[in-house]
């Protein structure tokens, strides 16, 4: 029975952190067709924040990597992405991939590839003992956030101007700048958010394996790419429901597959959802962006 | 039967330009320096995996992230068919029947791009039901699943440890002639009816559908295409090298190869070539800039990583700048003058100059 809690709170709070990443993800694909692999770097630049603040009070240091993380994310539009507005998926996705890859190999060369350490809010690494479950508090805290950040997003996206403007661009971009939705605000702002759910995603992150290397995002990226796939492409709920079902597979194979396939834990976890996508290609929530309009 | 021979040259020029260009960069490297030739050897290697991933990607338009995978795949394969027994009972535990076996290399890689082939063709069946960017999504999936078996499989691949004994048989020669072969076939591929309608499919997916093309099959048969050649860049690479790790075949292959295609442009073949050539270069050159000069005492090298940062620079200022790549998505044709010389005068030519002139586009 402890077992299975246990499994269950570690599926939940996986599951809460691939939902956040394929949350800023889907959030920019489904204005802008983009599928963001420096999505990733921008996790590993919040990480490298965090490094190089050390000393100062924590809440400041989270502070400063969230700014950090946001301000690169608009610079990143505004350089590498609006002059390719317009221009098809295939195109935007080799130029993320090129974006990703520079960020990546220029950290590289300036900081080195050892992988690096940061005592952050150490103590979340404790744990909460109720009866004979062992809960570590980081996990709470995962899931704690995941949840309100959702709460935060779908008010935002409900409640607030530039929320509907937004979902009405992800409807149909063309139709919503014609009835006047000003579409270099709506994308900023779309970064922005994605920048800052990054920074959030790199906080958590680094406060769990205390360690972070140039590499860190790319593998991150991964898993939140096919999770937006299986929650269905430009689907914001989907893509958070996505990322909760990669997270709960992962803990469940875990637990689940005897010790010497193990390693081939993540493997399987592909393996399943590409038999998932034989079944049902449009993923769990279809998507506007899933079938280009004619 | 002039007009024939004209015809035909006319039709095969774009392939035969590209052949010819190889042709005399490889014969005047042999020439060279030993290092340079094993420089440009890789580079050919290279160029087999560019020109399977232009058959996937530059005809159906889908970005590929997961075809280094069958270059791991043809790799491992002829490995396993190649290593002598005594070395693979020694550091692998396979079966008994594919410990004795021993091949010579060329069956050995036909095999191996047969097994490549038969996996391109089970992965395909369910990525190319998934519409544009999510087949791209499924495919770099496609790529980490085949990393992860590598890395862990220690009983067929030696998992973390590399994979030692393979003969090294790959030189300039050998990689120029698979290359070949390699631009043959993708030349073959896009002139046939799948390859019309496969471009006919990325230009308008909705017209292509409408016009009773059946977009998946040809796609697949693409992905079946492509999977075939990149298969060979594996198995030479891995001849070439003489030793397999599981690194050797994840993204950064996957980032060099994308980049070729993409800077050459990735809807022409003529693209491949010149971006492998391009980028090969250029490569080499920040390769060397990282070694450095030694100026007296002084020593002056640029910073390591250099090569990544550049190479990933240069393809995000060609998707700015000139997004159809150095060549524009253009094959080499004869200057038109000589096109209409050889026309002029032939009355049935008619088909022959609507076709030239609808890859011109």
């Amino acid at each position: 029975m402890t077992f299975i809690l246990q499994n269950i709170i570690d599926a939940l709070s996986l599951g809460s952190l691939y939902a956040l990443i394929a949350l800023g993800i889907g959030l920019i694909f489904g204005i802008m067709r983009l599928m963001n692999f420096a999505h990733g770097e921008l996790m590993m630049l919040g990480a490298y924040a965090l490094f190089f603040t050390v000393g100062q009070p924590q809440a400041v240091m989270a502070l400063i990597a969230i700014m950090f993380v946001v301000a690169i994310a608009i610079i990143m539009e505004r350089v590498a992405f609006r002059p390719l507005r317009g221009a098809n998926p295939a195109t935007l996705l080799i130029a993320s991939f090129a974006l990703a890859y520079f960020i990546q190999h220029l950290v590289l060369l300036i900081f080195g590839a050892r992988p690096k350490s940061v005592n952050f809010f150490f103590e979340l690494s404790e744990f909460f003992v109720v009866g004979g479950l062992r809960i570590p508090k980081l996990q709470v805290a995962t899931i704690v956030l995941t949840v309100l950040l959702l709460v935060g997003l779908v008010l935002f996206f409900r409640r607030s101007s530039i929320g509907m403007q937004m979902r009405a661009a992800a409807e149909d971009f063309e139709m919503a700048r014609l009835v006047g939705v000003r579409a270099n605000t709506v994308i900023a702002i779309a970064f922005s958010l994605s920048g800052a759910l990054a920074a959030v995603v790199s906080l958590l992150y680094v406060i769990q394996t205390g360690t972070l290397s140039p590499g860190m995002g790319i593998s991150l990226v991964l898993v939140a790419f096919v999770a937006t796939v299986i929650g269905g492409m430009g689907s914001l709920v989907g893509a958070a429901v996505g990322g909760m079902i990669v997270g709960v597979l992962t803990v469940a194979l875990q637990a689940v597959l005897p010790i010497e396939l193990r390693p081939y834990r993540d493997a399987a976890v592909f393996a399943l959802l590409i038999g998932f996508l034989l079944v049902r290609p449009q993923g769990l929530l279809k998507g506007r962006a899933a079938k280009e309009r004619v | 039967m002039r007009h024939r021979i004209e015809r035909g040259l006319l039709f095969v020029w774009p392939v035969l330009s590209l052949a010819i260009i190889l042709v005399v960069i490889a014969a005047l490297i042999s020439l060279g320096p030993t290092l340079l030739q094993r420089v440009a050897t890789e580079a050919l290697i290279r160029l087999i995996v560019v020109i399977g991933l232009y058959v996937f990607i530059g005809n159906s338009g889908i970005i590929s992230l997961g075809h280094v995978s069958f270059m791991a795949i043809g790799a491992y394969s002829s490995a396993l068919m190649t290593i002598p027994p005594q070395m693979k009972k020694f550091v692998l535990d396979l079966p008994p029947f594919m410990t004795v076996l021993l091949l010579p290399a060329i069956p050995a890689a036909f095999i191996a791009a047969m097994v490549a082939t038969l996996f391109a063709i089970l992965i395909g069946i369910p990525l190319m039901r998934l519409s544009g960017i999510a087949a791209s999504m499924g495919t770099f999936a496609f790529l980490a699943i085949v990393y992860v078996v590598i890395s862990n499989w220690k009983a067929v691949t030696g998992g973390q440890s590399a994979l030692i004994g393979l003969p090294v048989y790959t030189n300039i020669w050998v990689a120029l002639i698979y290359a070949m072969f390699a631009l043959i076939l993708a030349f073959a591929y896009q002139h046939s009816r799948y390859g019309v309608r496969l471009r006919a499919s990325r230009e308008n997916e909705v017209a292509a559908l409408a016009t009773g093309i059946n977009v998946r099959r040809e796609r697949l048969i693409a992905f079946v295409v492509s999977a075939f050649i990149v298969s060979f860049g594996g198995v030479l690479h891995a001849h070439f090298i003489g030793v397999l790790s599981s690194s050797s075949f994840y993204l950064d292959v996957t980032f060099i190869t994308l980049a070729m295609l993409v800077i050459g442009g990735m809807n022409s073949l003529a693209g491949a070539v010149i971006g492998t050539i391009v980028v090969s270069s250029l490569g080499e050159l920040l390769r060397l800039m990282e070694v450095g000069v030694d100026l007296g005492t002084l020593h002056l090298a640029a910073p390591r990583g250099l090569r990544e940062v550049g190479l990933s620079f240069l393809m995000l200022l060609i998707l700015l700048f000139r997004p159809q790549g150095l060549t524009s998505g253009k094959e080499f044709f004869l200057p038109s003058r000589m096109t209409r010389r050889f026309l002029a005068g032939n009355t049935t030519s008619s088909t022959s100059c609507a076709r030239s002139r609808s890859h011109r586009r």
